[in-house]
């Protein structure tokens, strides 16, 4: 049985009690996406600049819990001076280790899932929300909220668990 | 609490799943505002109905049909005298609350309501009750006007009068989902009576907690649902006058709601099957009558007693032992509230909270409550929210008091 200390590893209520890039940005020449968690009401407020094909700058605003702030966190921290290519790269690498459990959910066995090829670094840790499948909509918002932002789609099968 | 008019002790023995483990926990169950459990006698008569009498309903010639169709209207004629209705024809069968509020403002709301209309709800409404009149508002034009509440989880009357100036509906929880907030039914009735609105009450968190009188309060439209009252999911109720219902045209159509379908149209059927379209849920209408038959057994004034005194022990508990660090919102009167108890634990979010609690058995919602607008009076985005039953004794209220110990020292800066 997965432990409280799987989902809160102490990197994580690091961020969640400090986090980085926490903030507004001008708009323009910022862009401002909003995400919603319908679960539990959390909103993050994701301000983008980019310059060019980089993200210059990043911040975070809004609420949530210790999961969805602290993911939203390290993934500020991540992607900050990435192209888009490589956010994207991270975004799909991040989305695997979060979707493995979903794929197991549907498939009742553990399904091999393409080995993410981006180093995740902090955001590792967050691995163990999987074990808790309500918690990975928290992980996964503002990936999502990104993932507008920069024009993408949102993937809608996180939102739709 | 040696006085408790129930015998909680035994009442939990009639709910079989409160004698399981969660993660090595007895089962805390806190969540009842959600969806009530369901005690044998419920879980009986459903199988019952099934393994005896399983037949579709006001069409078969033969025995188990008569049997079913006796079963379905059986259990109106409870959940009208459990309501304090005059006739059971008043009583229509809907899939939930939900269901029976949309009837309200897509059916009846459709065909009285014109560009400009005013209708009148609070700020305190769950979802159900506020997103069909945003609908009716881009549909037809209507005016939504809001009745606000005041920082003591009340509602704010001081404006009443000119907010019903005009006004065609007062449409209004009777209890708050999320503040447990008892709202004044009758003022509120008679305010709308005084300007001629229909009268419509949200009364799903009420009718399974305290004796209802639906003559008595004199509105013209009920709603509440079966699975918070201890009958099972997939049943609610709207009761009316039949004045309004008759006023009222069908919401859904097909079959069972018709007299008479010819190539140029079709005549409605009477009440309460104008409004039952389709095959009706019947196991859960029989599952919903004995749920009513469970509930006076234990004696509905008995239960609200059990429960004023239980909210009573749980607002004390949780002040004296953890004095400002918890924060429980909505009327602190135990007698001008329901055992809904909405709370904050310092800075922890909810959903933080909650994933302490279910370690431990405990389980309490957290989140908005369907809710938005009344969560944004408050300031927050989400609380957490235990809510008391006819099951629940101090033994749950120490343990949520534990889990929320547990919870501040796990997160503890």
């Amino acid at each position: 049985m997965p432990g409280l200390e799987d989902l809160y590893r102490e990197i994580i209520l690091d961020h969640y009690r400090s986090p980085r890039n926490r903030g507004e940005l001008e708009v323009p020449p910022a862009t401002r996406t909003e995400g919603f968690n319908p679960l539990c009401g959390d909103e993050v407020v994701v301000y983008v600049q980019m310059d060019g094909d980089q993200l210059d700058e990043i911040r975070i605003a809004g609420q949530g819990c210790s999961i969805s702030q602290s993911s939203a966190s390290m993934m500020s921290a991540a992607v900050k001076g990435r192209t888009r290519a490589e956010i994207e790269e991270l975004t799909r690498a991040f989305k695997a280790m979060m979707s493995i459990h979903e794929s197991t959910l549907e498939g009742g066995e553990e399904v091999e899932v393409e080995a993410p090829t981006a180093d995740l670094g902090d955001l590792a840790a967050l691995q163990g929300v999987v074990k808790f499948p309500v918690r990975i909509k928290c992980a996964t918002l503002s990936w999502n909220t990104l993932a507008e932002a920069l024009g993408g789609d949102r993937d809608d099968r996180a939102e739709a668990e | 609490m040696s006085t408790d008019p129930l015998d909680v002790a035994t009442v939990r023995k009639d709910f079989p799943i409160l004698g399981r483990e969660v993660r090595g926990h007895r089962l805390v169950y806190l969540d009842s505002a959600n969806t009530s459990q369901k005690p044998q006698a419920v879980l009986d008569a459903i199988t019952t109905y099934y393994e005896r009498s399983n037949a579709n309903v006001h069409r078969g010639t033969y025995l188990i049909a008569e049997e079913a169709t006796a079963a379905l209207e059986g259990a109106r004629a409870k959940v009208a005298r459990f309501i304090g209705a005059d006739r059971a024809r008043q009583v229509v069968f809907t899939k939930n609350a939900t269901e029976a509020l949309n009837l309200v403002a897509k059916a009846w709301g459709r065909a009285h309501l014109r560009e400009g209309d005013p209708v009148v709800i609070t700020e305190l409404e769950h979802h159900a009750n506020i997103v069909p009149w945003h609908q009716l508002r881009a549909e037809v034009g209507i005016e939504l006007r809001w009745i606000p509440v005041g920082p003591d989880g009340h509602l704010d009357l001081t404006d009443l009068d000119r907010l019903l100036d005009g006004a065609k509906v007062l449409s209004f929880a009777a209890m708050s989902n999320v503040l447990g907030t008892l709202t004044p039914v009758e003022r509120l009735v008679a305010a709308a009576r005084r300007v001629g609105a229909l009268a419509v009450i949200d009364a799903s968190q009420y009718v399974p907690h305290m004796a209802t009188d639906v003559a008595a309060w004199g509105a013209d439209l009920v709603a509440f649902t079966g699975h918070k009252m201890c009958g099972p999911t997939g049943i609610g109720v709207l009761w009316g006058t039949e004045e309004v219902l008759d006023a009222t045209p069908p919401f859904l159509s097909g079959g069972e709601m018709i007299l008479n379908v010819t190539k140029e149209g079709f005549t409605a059927n009477e009440l309460p099957w104008k409004f039952e379209a389709g095959t009706p849920p019947i196991a859960e209408a029989v599952g919903l009558g004995a749920a009513v038959d469970y509930l006076s057994g234990l004696g509905m004034e008995a239960i609200r007693e059990h429960e004023v005194a239980l909210t009573g022990y749980a607002l004390r508990t949780l002040a004296d032992r953890f004095g400002d660090e918890v924060v429980v919102h909505g009327p602190s009167e135990p007698a001008e509230r329901g055992g809904v108890l909405s709370f904050s634990v310092g800075d922890i979010h909810p959903h933080d909270l909650t994933q302490v609690f279910d370690e431990r058995g405990v389980c309490v919602r957290a989140g908005h409550h369907c809710a938005k607008p009344l969560m944004k009076v408050l300031g927050a985005s989400a609380t957490a929210r235990a809510s008391l039953y006819v099951y629940n004794d101090t033994d749950d209220v120490d343990a949520l008091a534990e889990a929320i110990a547990a919870a501040s020292d796990f997160f503890a800066p």
